[in-house]
């Protein structure tokens, strides 16, 4: 009974996935990233292997790889001066409703190669089509400079980045991506997404979160600052008047 | 070696931080100024977000001023009366003043306010005491230089309400004094700042205070103020950082001890030349940064919808 039920949903389970000949196993090298004292970023790597079922017929097109880790999403006010009366005052400002703190693409050939447009916009794989401006057009004449320019101010930090060919992939089966996260990382779930395509078009998709953290001392610090902002406050007084204390004393001594 | 900030939610160098820390530490032991208006901005250069730079910069301000009164006090340079009226003053404009900066922010005009509040009081309280003290160094080198009278009557003295402020030489109404402690908490909180900058040129030539007990009184009311500041900003916007205020607090406190004997040192004119020209530098700097072509036109703030 227990093997019919089994086979049954074998049987529909490879129903409902009639192209999907390829699918991804893969892995993190962390899925955890705590941020301490002393953290200055972190490097992830993201592996796997592609499974079939059957051997590559010969005449498809190549397979490619595509990863995108996205940071946790936030509203965005971006603000542009303007010289008025002799001096550069913030002037326009538009909301952008959500963007991601830390977006990345890496792929194993040029993006246009690699994933269709179609596809794109579909999973929302490029940096545009991770922020969420919806309703901009009514808050500023060029609404649409205040989205570029908050595209390439994040990847003057090195918030935002297209990695294009830095995915190595090995006889299309074994692949491997470097992800350098910044030292400035907010915390929150990141989300890795593969895609693996043909011709463009997204064979699988596989997902994985990877949680990030502050730990230790700075976690505590984080949680009292927020939970006891008053006792915070003031044991950053007392911190303050003891250590002020502390070195006239100390000095007094010296000099005696 | 880098240091990540729990609060400003970055890493910074920590020697770098350790230095900026010392060289305010320096100043405000030597001109009883809480060194506020020079730690903010540098904060800002350094990519710590401006409500982090404010709010912590208070918190360094209150040890620095803590270390420097310490050593005011054995010599006897504070006049508590004064303080304590200068100070029911100041807690009341910083309170006013914390709600401007509240009401500025959402309005997304708070940076320009803070840079035009820096220009004017910096420039003209630069301007004032560069003047006076030149003045004086003039007067000194001749041989038969005329005496000053140790008070100068200004038509401040006929208001009502005088009380004695015996460690001054002074009796005068409260008013004024009530007045200037009031104006400049309001500007320590719209500025970040601990006012001291503003206080002394105040009380030297507005109160007639004599220069001997100004450090000491300016550096006893600012230890006040800054800490309601930062009570204040750590409960409404959590943005007090205690590991960036801790690698501060040891670079200032350090440096407000050399800095109170190096003012011990040096000839009170001399000193005031050195503050004017400092205070000179900053509002040059700051006008610069409002008058010249930004490199970048946008900026962003995460977090926040307006």
């Amino acid at each position: 009974m227990t093997l019919r039920l089994i086979s049954l949903a074998v049987a529909a389970l490879l129903c409902a996935l009639p192209a999907r000949s390829e699918t991804i196993v893969a892995g993190l090298s962390q899925d955890m990233v705590s941020i301490t004292t002393n953290f200055t970023g972190s490097e992830i790597l993201i592996y796997g292997a592609v499974k079939r079922e059957a051997p590559v017929p010969p005449d498809d097109a190549p397979l490619e790889v595509v990863v995108t880790v996205q940071g946790p999403s936030a509203p965005v006010v971006v603000r542009r001066k303007e010289r008025r009366y002799g001096i550069w005052m913030n002037t326009e400002a538009v909301n952008i409703s959500q963007a991601p703190s830390f977006y990345v693409i890496a792929s194993s050939a040029p993006m246009d190669v690699a994933m269709s447009d179609t596809e794109k916009l579909r999973h929302s794989v490029t940096i545009p089509r991770a922020i969420r401006a919806v309703g901009i057009a009514s808050e500023a004449e060029d609404a649409p400079n205040f989205v570029d320019a908050l595209v390439r101010l994040e990847e003057e930090r090195g918030d935002y980045a297209m990695a294009e060919n830095s995915v190595i992939l090995v006889e299309e089966t074994l692949f491997r991506a470097d992800i350098a996260l910044p030292a400035n990382l907010t915390e929150g779930n990141y989300i890795v997404r593969l895609f693996i395509t043909r011709d463009g078009a997204v064979v699988d998709l596989h997902e994985e979160v990877i949680i990030v953290n502050k730990a230790g001392f700075e976690r505590l610090i984080h949680v009292l600052a927020h939970d006891q902002p008053l006792l915070y406050g003031l044991l950053s007084l007392l911190l303050a008047v003891i250590a002020g204390w502390g070195a006239s004393a100390g000095f007094a001594l010296l000099r005696r | 070696m880098q240091l990540y900030l729990p609060i400003a939610e970055l890493s910074v160098n920590a020697f770098a931080l350790l230095g900026l820390g010392g060289i305010v530490g320096v100043l405000s032991g030597m001109f009883g100024v809480g060194g506020g208006f020079i730690i903010t901005p540098l904060l800002f250069f350094m990519g710590i977000p401006p409500a982090v730079a404010v709010a912590t910069g208070a918190n360094l301000v209150v040890a620095s001023s803590v270390s420097g009164v310490l050593a005011q006090l054995k010599r006897k340079a504070v006049d508590f009366r004064m303080g304590f009226v200068l100070l029911a003053g100041g807690l009341l404009g910083s309170a006013f003043g914390i709600w401007v900066f509240a009401w500025l922010t959402t309005l997304g005009q708070i940076d320009l306010f803070v840079q035009l509040s820096y220009v004017l009081f910096l420039g003209l309280i630069g301007a004032m005491m560069l003047r006076e003290s030149l003045g004086a160094l003039m007067r000194s080198r001749k041989a038969n230089a005329p005496i000053r009278r140790s008070h100068v009557h200004y038509s401040v003295h006929k208001l009502p309400l005088k009380v004695k402020f015996r460690a001054s030489g002074l009796y005068i109404s409260v008013i004024p004094p009530l007045l200037a402690g009031a104006s400049v908490g309001f500007l320590s909180a719209i500025m970040g700042v601990g006012g001291g900058f503003i206080m002394v040129p105040v009380m030297i030539y507005l109160l007639g205070m004599p220069t001997k007990v100004v450090v000491g009184t300016s550096l006893f009311q600012i230890i006040f103020v800054t800490a309601f500041t930062t009570v204040m900003h750590a409960v409404t916007s959590q943005s007090v950082d205690m590991v960036l205020a801790f690698v501060l607090i040891i670079g200032g406190v350090i440096g407000a001890q050399i800095g109170t004997r190096l003012g011990v040192k040096l000839k009170a004119e001399q000193l005031r030349i050195l503050l004017a020209l400092m205070v000179l530098a900053v509002c040059l700097r700051i006008a610069l940064d409002l008058l010249l072509t930004p490199d970048e036109l946008y900026s962003i703030t995460r977090g926040v919808a307006i």
